[in-house]
């Protein structure tokens, strides 16, 4: 008698829980096993960046943005210096020395100016990941307010600001982010951008700039979403009710969508990774000294040929890191939406965002229709 | 029909009309820059600099120096590089346009077919192993920089793998024009043509994956079966045509980005002088002459594209027409 009394009780506490349609989402997710490793891989790839100082300054005992051309390292207990004479193909002049592939020293050898690779490397990934991130949050956040204002109060608002976003739209992202980039980095001091104060090897700048080439794809998936829900009855109960707008905006409107963002949201980090080492691979990205995965690779590419590590472990480092967003947002919209709401024909207008980076990853395009099974 | 060119052909004209008025803003107008001093490239002299500004009219007001830009670019054509002996832009960008075409034709050719291979396999092997194997391929493809994909090929062809039968053909990194060696044109393309594609294939058998599957559900695919059609001649005539459509209207637009500059990446890699890699020799030298005409020329592209693209489109699809 008790013990029915208890299951009864159980169920009655275990029954809403299971109802919420979050905790369903993650109960999906968590047995999506493909997404969990993806999940994994990801979280293990931030831990080890987010550890960059400490395996600088307690393992490797490295500066890893200061030239060592005349430094020294330990190989097999011998004393060797970093840079080598008479390497490269032609047996002449100076090179680094190669991967060691030990932990303490040079594990993964030394770039051009000396420097450890492998500290580098930890260190970019800290960069790329911090803009990947950054910049995805600030691109969501201004989508998603733009999107509930136009969608929400529609007519002239909601035609101009729909209009605006086509026209960044229609601008070729690469090119968008290409003549900013120029243009900020002919200043050497920085520049003053509202309360924040841009050094000019900033971080923020590539952010900024690539939270807002993206704005536009973001917006589209979430007013759309928006339109679908203001007019449903429970908005109108809540205006019944004498709510303001902005309660309407922020409780009624906002939950119903956020769903669409969070699908997104993977997507677009791995998107804005992407786009963030081809901007520093052409230099227009992050600056030195600091490192990112993108600069990485570009400061080995004269070493390709006798050195490739320095090339080869930040592209696999990007690769890991895309593949892990890449199918972890795969897995949160299949959890949060088996239907797929934010899937939706190819239309030409979302084909240019699926063609407009060029290189830069339409990889995570959001709109890439995907059909459940049946 | 009339009305949606029409309709579509202004809105084409206000966006290039954005296009410059922002690259405009961009370029002269971003607070704390000295115009004369981004187009001069590093460490100008006096003279030239006062040439710059009475060039440009940068002491007049903002309409004319804007007018005068736009007649520099598009009418008399005579931008000038300054980090570049006064060498002429716009001669320049024409020469390096045929390794740019010559660079994406051939992968658009490359990708358009593995990616209907791809897709179409993987909606057909639907349910065995072989379906999420491809679709993690193509995944792979897509979460790999073209850049760096291409080192990769650079390492295997011309250094590791280089004395092997295998790839000993590879002639070295560079372009040679399709009229002066054919054979060495397509041998020297043919890397860059496969790095260049890698991500289009993935990304479109992706999308026809989704999108024969959905279509596989429509009623009149299953009419088709119905009357006993073979699931080739269903697959054929049926999901794949209507699946075409949206596989074509992506490419058009692909294609005309990729022209448009988007191959810059891969062009620098593989040392391909063409218009991607004028952008990039300007970027490192902050050559502002060069990188807005690129810039602008390349937009212009862009939007013309997809421009002819919607109009082909609406005309296929009457649906279009009325949205």
């Amino acid at each position: 008698m008790t013990a029915t009394a208890a299951t009864a009780r159980q169920r009655a506490i275990a029954a809403p829980a299971a109802r919420n349609p979050w905790a369903i989402a993650a109960r999906r997710l968590w047995r999506n096993r493909i997404a969990m490793a993806a999940l994994v891989l990801f979280g293990l790839i931030v831990a080890v960046s987010l550890a960059a100082p400490l395996y600088a300054h307690d393992i490797a005992h490295v500066n890893p943005f200061v030239n060592n051309l005349n430094g020294t390292t330990v190989v097999n207990g011998h004393t060797v210096p970093i840079m080598q004479q008479g390497g490269g193909v032609l047996k002449l002049g100076e090179n680094p020395i190669g991967p060691t592939w030990d932990i303490q020293h040079y594990f993964l050898g030394a770039d051009n100016l000396g420097r450890d690779v492998a500290t580098r490397l930890l260190y970019g990934g800290r960069s790329s990941l911090e803009i990947g991130i950054g910049s995805a949050l600030i691109c969501c956040v201004i989508a998603t307010v733009v999107a509930l204002i136009a969608g929400f109060f529609g007519g002239v608002t909601d035609a101009l600001l729909s209009r605006l976003m086509d026209l960044i739209w229609a601008f070729p992202v690469y090119l968008l982010a290409i003549s900013i980039s120029t243009v900020l980095l002919t200043r050497a001091n920085g520049m003053q951008l509202g309360p924040l104060h841009l050094v000019a090897g900033s971080l923020w700048l590539p952010t900024l700039i690539i939270a807002f080439i993206y704005v536009p794809y973001v917006y589209r998936p979430v007013r759309g979403q928006v339109l679908s829900v203001v007019n449903r009855e429970y908005v109108e109960a809540a205006i019944a009710q004498g709510a303001s707008n902005l309660r309407l905006i922020f409780s009624e409107i906002l939950p119903n969508v956020v769903s669409v963002v969070i699908v997104l949201f993977p997507l677009m980090i791995a998107t804005n990774i992407l786009t963030e080492s081809a901007l520093s691979f052409l230099s227009i990205g992050v600056q030195p000294p600091s490192a990112s995965w993108g600069t990485i690779i570009s400061d080995g590419q004269q070493l390709l040929y006798t050195r490739p590590w320095v090339s080869l472990a930040p592209g696999i480092m990007i690769v890991l890191t895309v593949l892990s967003l890449n199918v972890l947002g795969d897995g949160v919209r299949d959890a949060l939406d088996p239907r797929a709401k934010v899937r939706g024909r190819v239309t030409a207008g979302q084909a240019a965002a699926v063609g407009g980076p060029g290189q830069f990853s339409t990889a995570s395009v959001p709109d890439v229709p995907e059909v459940p099974d049946r | 029909m009339t009305g949606f060119i029409l309709r579509r052909t202004l809105w084409t004209v206000l966006v290039m009309f954005v296009i410059t008025l922002l690259v405009f803003v961009i370029f002269f107008k971003t607070p704390g820059i000295d115009p004369a001093r981004s187009l001069a490239g590093r460490n100008p002299s006096p003279q030239v600099l006062a040439e710059i500004r009475h060039q440009f009219g940068l002491d007049r007001p903002f309409p004319v120096q804007y007018l005068v830009m736009m007649k520099k670019l598009f009418v008399t054509r005579d931008l000038v590089s300054y980090s570049n002996q006064g060498q002429q832009v716009f001669p320049e960008i024409v020469a390096a346009a045929p390794a740019t075409l010559s660079l994406v034709f051939g992968a658009a050719v490359i990708w358009v077919v593995a990616a209907i291979g791809m897709g179409v396999a993987a909606a057909v092997l639907r349910g065995t192993i072989f379906d999420p194997l491809l679709m993690i391929i193509a995944l792979i493809g897509i979460s790999m920089p073209v850049f760096w994909l291409g080192e990769v090929a650079n390492l295997i062809t011309q250094s590791k793998l280089h004395g092997t039968p295998l790839f000993s053909w590879v002639p070295p990194l560079g372009y040679t024009p399709l009229t002066q060696n054919p054979v060495l044109w397509f041998e020297g393309l043919i890397i860059p043509w496969i790095t260049l594609s890698v991500l289009y294939i993935g990304l479109y058998a992706r999308v026809l994956r989704a999108s024969l599957i959905e279509i596989g559900n429509e009623d009149y695919v299953r009419t088709a079966r119905a009357k006993g059609l073979t699931e080739q001649r269903v697959l054929i005539r049926h999901t794949l045509r209507t699946s075409m459509i949206t596989f074509v209207s992506l490419f058009g637009l692909d294609f005309g980005v990729l022209v448009g500059g988007g191959a810059l990446l891969a062009e620098v890699v593989f040392g391909i002088h063409g218009v991607g890699y004028l952008t990039y020799q300007s970027l490192s030298n902050l050559d502002l002459p060069v990188i807005m005409a690129t810039v602008v020329y390349g937009a212009f592209f862009i939007v013309l594209a997809n421009t002819l693209i919607d109009v082909a489109y609406a005309w296929l699809d009457p649906q279009v027409r009325i949205s």
